[in-house]
């Protein structure tokens, strides 16, 4: 099958179809014309699965499901939803759904959902039911964790991350709370957020409240995570359990401010990120107006700008935190796209960049699929 | 008591692309189990898992507004399902 570039974003899901050597694409969509899309995710275990997250301006957050490589699609029978709340209790609703992830390979159907506000959800039928993560929602610290400091457009549940070892061992990421893993399956949970700075709060030295816009984990070092802060870009290998901000070695006119980060698919110790401005009143737009990805080849040691047919002046990009990907090639190709409806391709690692979509509406999420 | 139901177009998709359609109940609870007997899903994009209207979801009984499912059809026999803009 032809690999896919999943385009979510804030008026309905599109495709860019690659032709074998990356230099011609091929637009399709729009899917779901309309729809507010999050994220679109296939399922490693079964790549005729797809989900996507969706919610409309006036109806509630939902789950779409495709069994054939988003030809298709089903709604979920029941779509992610906390329990009803007992007497007394603050009642929490879903909003959206703004982060899917395939369960472990050894659980076959088993998909994880992150919501706003911060919510775990989970199905084991593929993503038609989906039941609360009790452990989660319901931790006696929960309350604290996921606090109500939200981002303008909510407080995201993301980055869960599923141990490739260990089903039971998973990690997620709270804006604004911070990163908490379990080791049991999600039953509990403890924060992991040493060594992060949370500048905004009164108190850097916090357990959790930290703002985490994007947390990879590497599929062959599964001991090995990385994080693209509110505060800075940093590296944890476990078993420790303070991070390092690896951010500081990024120019101290561009700074390690950003959304996204993407691993390469092999080597554990190539990331790429693509820093905004993070200065006075927080642009989060390419610093200076001029756009550049950013990659480490040495675990965040060094940085190398990679800006080769990215626009050189005036050009005041914003790239959320979904909305940057890596393909699964052994030369990755890299994606990513604007808020103002652009999408970049870089065919040889982010070495040279080219535009192959433009005018799309506001873009959440870039995703690969083969 | 069989009611008329108006669609909003947002919400067709669960309708078969009908704009009107009938459903039976009392209250506004036992009208949209009814809908969501026969075009299911359609609830839980109206109203949230705790009960509640969703923030852009407006309900009419006739030009009633409707502000909880508790509430009566009494004498009204059109249920108006409205979708209120939600800015651009």
């Amino acid at each position: 099958m032809p690999d896919t570039v999943w385009i979510g974003t804030r008026k309905g899901a599109f495709a860019l179809r690659p032709d074998p050597r990356r230099r011609a694409y091929r637009l399709s969509g729009p899917q779901f014309l309309g729809h507010v899309i999050h994220h679109v995710v296939q399922d490693p275990r079964d790549p005729k699965v797809l989900l996507m997250a969706a919610k409309t301006g006036h109806l509630g957050p939902t789950v779409f499901r495709s069994t054939d490589r988003g030809r298709t699609w089903k709604e979920a029978a029941q779509p992610p939803a906390f329990r009803l709340a007992a007497e007394g209790e603050k009642p929490r609703a879903v909003a959206r759904v703004f982060w899917l992830t395939p369960g472990h390979s050894s659980e076959a159907g088993t998909w994880y959902a992150g919501t706003a506000p911060a919510g775990l959800f989970r199905c084991t039928d593929a993503g038609d039911h989906w039941e609360p993560v009790a452990g989660f929602n319901d931790h006696p610290m929960n309350a604290k964790w996921a606090s109500g400091l939200a981002t303008p457009d909510g407080e995201f549940l993301h980055s869960i991350l599923v141990d490739p070892r260990d089903a039971r061992h998973l990690y997620l990421a709270i804006s604004v709370g911070g990163v908490f893993e379990s080791t049991d399956g999600g039953r509990d949970w403890v924060p992991l957020n040493g060594g992060v700075a949370a500048d905004f709060l009164p108190d850097p030295t916090v357990a959790f409240g930290h703002d985490p816009h994007r947390v990879e984990m590497h599929p062959l070092r599964p001991d090995r995570l990385y994080q693209q802060n509110h505060c800075g870009i940093y590296r944890l290998d476990r078993p420790a359990s303070t991070w390092i901000r690896i951010g500081q070695a990024m120019p101290k006119n561009v700074g390690d401010i950003g959304f996204p980060i993407v691993l390469h698919p092999k080597n554990p110790d190539i990331a790429w990120v693509l820093p905004m401005d993070g200065t006075k009143v927080w642009p989060r737009t390419s610093v200076g107006g001029k756009p550049a990805v950013y990659q480490t080849r040495d675990a965040g040691r060094s940085w190398r700008r990679l800006s080769d047919g990215l626009p050189e002046k005036n050009a005041w990009l914003t790239v959320l935190r979904q909305a940057l990907c890596v393909d699964t090639h052994d030369s990755p190709g890299l994606y990513f796209g604007t808020t103002a409806g652009d999408v970049w391709a870089s065919p040889n690692g982010g070495e040279s960049w080219r535009r192959i979509a433009q005018h799309l509406p506001e873009i959440y999420s870039v995703t690969f699929a083969i | 008591m069989n009611c008329t139901v108006r669609v909003a177009s947002p919400l067709r998709s669960y309708t078969g692309g009908a704009a009107s359609v009938t459903a039976r109940g009392e209250t506004v609870a036992e009208l949209l189990a009814d809908l969501e007997r026969r075009f299911p899903g359609m609830r839980f994009r109206m109203i949230d898992e705790q009960g509640d209207i969703r923030p852009h979801i407006r309900l009419y009984a006739g030009t009633r507004e409707l502000r909880s499912l508790a509430e009566r059809m009494g004498e009204d026999r059109v249920l108006h399902l409205i979708c209120a803009l939600s800015g651009g």
